[in-house]
């Protein structure tokens, strides 16, 4: 099979994607992205508010992916092991979408959380994530729950999300979040 | 008494702790995937410099950058403040942030609003 690479281009051209990645994702790997994003970020001379604001909630997602590549055993098959990411920036808004694979049983509890988290206004979150913070167990991977309310916070915006039926084990969750100037 | 250090790297921040003149600080960025082992040793000092702490501990906080992950070893690392502080040794917490940084002023507010320690918010240039 021969991919259409201009489609891929032209596709991401138009929506002004300045990085994608699609692959596991390792430490080494974030630290590489998050170092390109972080330059191309002064090179675009952006605010130091809105600067701050993107690398925070890159880093959130790119790790809330990082965390749940471990769902997927090794053994299991290369591409479950496989996510995908990508940032742009159109009409003065950055664009982050996170895709990656969840186990089927997992579906409910995400959803629920993440509509949980879409019905609070920006007092409520604050009061959520203080909950969260304080009484909220750590997981041994490091992730404590916290991500999803902090993007919310930071962003102001709902979480936008979608999940697709793959197979009988897994479903692709994807994440659109957007930064508004 | 001892000084202990830990220098800085693109994902952890630098952290000095002088024991002799009760004086902790923490700069830089905290965006590591897993936050409890590199905050493990400093919680250990702390506990041993509770045993026997300065009659007053400053400690300053200027992070660039912190992830979820890293707050909740921030808050162990205020509980373990907030105990010292208790115990006899006068603790204050100044927490920096650049002056356009609302997301940093409402972090630092947050852990003011959790932990029984005085806070003081300090507004740097960018």
């Amino acid at each position: 099979m021969m991919l259409d690479i201009y489609d891929f281009y032209d596709k991401m051209e138009r929506n002004n994607i300045m990085l994608s990645f699609k692959g596991d994702i390792t430490s080494e790997l974030l630290t590489s992205i998050l170092q390109i994003m972080e330059s191309k970020l002064d090179n675009l001379q952006e605010e130091p508010k809105i600067k701050k604001k993107v690398y925070n909630v890159l880093v959130e997602c790119l790790q809330n992916l990082y965390h749940h590549m471990d769902e997927v055993a090794p053994e299991q098959n290369d591409v479950i092991r496989s996510a995908i990411f990508m940032i742009g920036k159109l009409d003065n808004q950055y664009n982050i979408v996170t895709g990656n694979y969840i186990k089927k049983e997992n579906v409910e509890g995400l959803k629920k959380r993440l509509e949980d988290i879409n019905l609070l206004s920006k007092e409520e979150l604050k009061e959520y994530y203080k909950a969260v913070l304080n009484n909220g167990e750590m997981s041994l991977k490091g992730g404590g729950g916290l991500g999803m309310i902090d993007i919310a916070r930071k962003t102001g915006e709902k979480l936008n999300f979608n999940f697709s039926p793959v197979d009988d084990k897994f479903s692709f969750f994807s994440l659109n979040i957007k930064i508004s100037q | 008494m001892e000084t202990i250090s830990i220098e800085g790297t693109p994902k952890t921040p630098t952290i000095t702790f002088d024991t002799g003149k009760g004086f902790l600080e923490i700069k830089g960025r905290s965006i590591p995937e897993n936050s409890i082992e590199f905050y493990k040793p400093l919680v250990d000092w702390l506990e041993k410099y509770a045993g026997k702490p300065q009659s007053a501990t400053n400690v300053n906080i200027q992070l660039e950058y912190f992830n979820t992950s890293s707050s909740k070893c921030i808050l162990d690392v205020f509980k373990k403040l907030e105990a010292i502080n208790k115990g006899g040794s006068a603790v204050v917490i100044n927490w920096y942030y650049e002056e356009d940084d609302e997301d940093m002023l409402e972090a630092g507010e947050d852990y003011q609003a959790i932990i029984n320690v005085p806070f003081k918010m300090v507004q740097v240039a960018e």
